[in-house]
């Protein structure tokens, strides 16, 4: 059984068509790259996995008991949480938020499954430390490590590389494979590197305010679509 | 000491010390949250909307908070929503508002009572102008403020730090910035009758951005922000009484004097 599949999916903002006839579906372990233009629609079909955004028509349907708020979401950064005064313990533990239910505080084990996640980004030594003051590319481990507080099952990350250097950008791709591969937690990730994308990805979803191309990274590269979409140069 | 005592003696500064220690409290708490949040003008959008409310209330002789409270809430919910549709830009919005607000109240002042006492009041705050509602409503709220804080912290944390984190994973990220405006709404109402219409804004920022300057973690931030409002209270209001300066106004030094000292010692840092 899929753990996600739309079926001709479509989103409009106020009767305004953003995104239509989107049809996939996804298996546990699977890595989604979800690639496209700006205004493509790829924000749009972020907010409606979330459960954030009500589909027009068509449906979203999760499997293997996935709940849309049980999916590790890692957001793009904004200007207020690169300067927001908090330690990296903090942020991390706000993942668990979604398994507080009735409860109003994190419990021994929401912060025993916080210390695991920071170890797991090889950030438990930063617990104490300021997140304002990290860099960019241990920002983005403290988001993973809090995304994966938030999910057992998906992750789905809107841009994880943005503005990172080539380094701390290929420690990120490791991370996330790594993660996919040995905990068989599936990933959807939306990113503007495509190069990158086929290449660490099973699957691709190509948008262009509707669903362009659906399949293996493999047939992918050998679609003309990829071949227009790079430029002519074949990856 | 005993000019300390003798000061305590009496009833209205009782009254005044025991509101003001609430709002100040109360003010810092939900500073920190709107400072982060970029929401720090609100504070001083609604203070002038709180004036208009208020000149008007004192000129068709209403009770001044009975008017003022619901104006106030009602105006801050406005401009939340207005923050959030994007449609107007909440910094614009804000300015249109109180603006028009301060207007209105000058203008209903100057054709019924003129400029009085009472109003110069609002404008600058004085510590007498305080009543026995006061003191009632400023311990309801700071009891639901600190509800809010301590039951709610890790869904305010979360809220505050990433609101796109925290709808994802189902929290309703939308009530708990109602709730912050309706409360930051009675708070401006309460405050600014200490204060003045023109300066508690600060109360709202002050506090908040000092305890940034040195504090690393949210939770750190709160707490030193709670202690440096209460006590830069304190202090002003009891210099206001020995060297009779406007209260207002010597808390916001108060506070400004605190901030110069964080921020230097943050630097060193």
């Amino acid at each position: 059984m899929a753990i996600l599949e739309c079926k001709n999916l479509c989103l409009a903002y106020d009767g305004k068509m953003v995104l239509e006839g989107v049809n996939f579906s996804l298996q546990a372990g699977n890595y989604l790259c979800v690639v496209g233009e700006n205004g493509s629609g790829k924000s749009t079909l972020i907010k409606g996995l979330l459960g954030l955004k009500a589909p027009d028509s068509g449906s979203i349907l999760y499997g293997e008991g996935l709940k849309s708020t049980e999916i590790g979401y890692l957001p793009q950064q904004t200007q207020l949480q690169r300067d927001f005064p908090a330690s990296v313990g903090e942020v991390v533990l706000s993942g668990c938020l979604n398994s507080l239910g009735g409860r109003l505080h994190y419990n021994a084990a929401d912060k025993a499954l916080a210390r695991m996640n920071m170890e797991r980004m090889g950030i438990e030594d930063l617990a104490k430390q300021s997140y304002q003051a990290l860099s960019g590319g241990q920002q983005q481990r403290v988001l993973l490590a809090r995304a994966l507080c938030a999910t057992k099952k998906m992750l789905l990350l809107d841009e994880p590389v943005t503005g990172l250097d080539p380094i701390a950008t290929g420690e990120m791709y490791n991370l996330i494979k790594l993660v996919n591969l040995c905990d068989d937690i599936t990933v959807i990730m939306v990113s503007h590197d495509i190069h990158e994308a086929v290449r660490y990805a099973t699957h691709i979803l190509h948008l262009g305010q509707r669903q362009l191309f659906f399949g293996t990274a493999a047939e992918y590269r050998e679609s003309d679509l990829a071949r227009r979409f790079l430029g002519g140069n074949r990856i | 000491m005993t000019e300390i005592l003798h000061m305590l003696s009496y009833h209205f500064m009782q009254r005044a010390l025991i509101v003001g220690v609430l709002v100040s409290l109360c003010a810092a708490l939900l500073g920190v949250s709107l400072v982060l949040k970029r929401y720090s003008m609100i504070g001083d959008g609604l203070s002038h909307v709180g004036f208009g409310a208020l000149a008007i209330a004192s000129a068709l002789h209403l009770a001044p908070l009975a008017v003022a409270v619901p104006v106030v809430v009602v105006t801050a919910v406005l401009l939340l929503r207005l923050s959030e549709s994007s449609r107007v830009k909440g910094d614009a919005a804000i300015a249109l508002i109180s603006s028009s607000a301060l207007a209105i109240g000058v203008i209903s002042v100057s054709v019924t009572t003129g400029m009085n006492t009472e109003v110069s009041n609002y404008m600058f705050g004085s510590i007498l102008s305080l009543s026995r509602s006061d003191a009632v409503l400023s311990v309801l709220l700071s009891v639901a403020v600190l509800v809010l804080f301590i039951l709610f912290y890790p869904r305010l944390f979360a809220v505050t730090f990433d609101e796109s984190f925290a709808r994802a994973t189902g929290t309703r990220a939308g009530s708990y910035n109602m709730l912050l405006a309706v409360l930051t709404a009675i708070t401006v109402v309460l405050g600014m009758r200490m204060m003045g219409a023109l300066l508690i804004s600060s109360l709202i920022i002050f506090p908040a951005l000092s305890a940034m300057r040195v504090c690393r973690s949210f939770r750190a931030v709160i707490l030193c922000a709670a202690a440096i409002s209460v006590l830069c209270f304190l202090i002003g209001a009891v210099a206001s009484y020995f060297l009779e300066t406007p209260t207002g106004a010597s808390i916001v030094v108060a506070n400004l004097l605190c901030f110069a000292g964080f921020s230097l010692a943050g630097m060193k840092n």
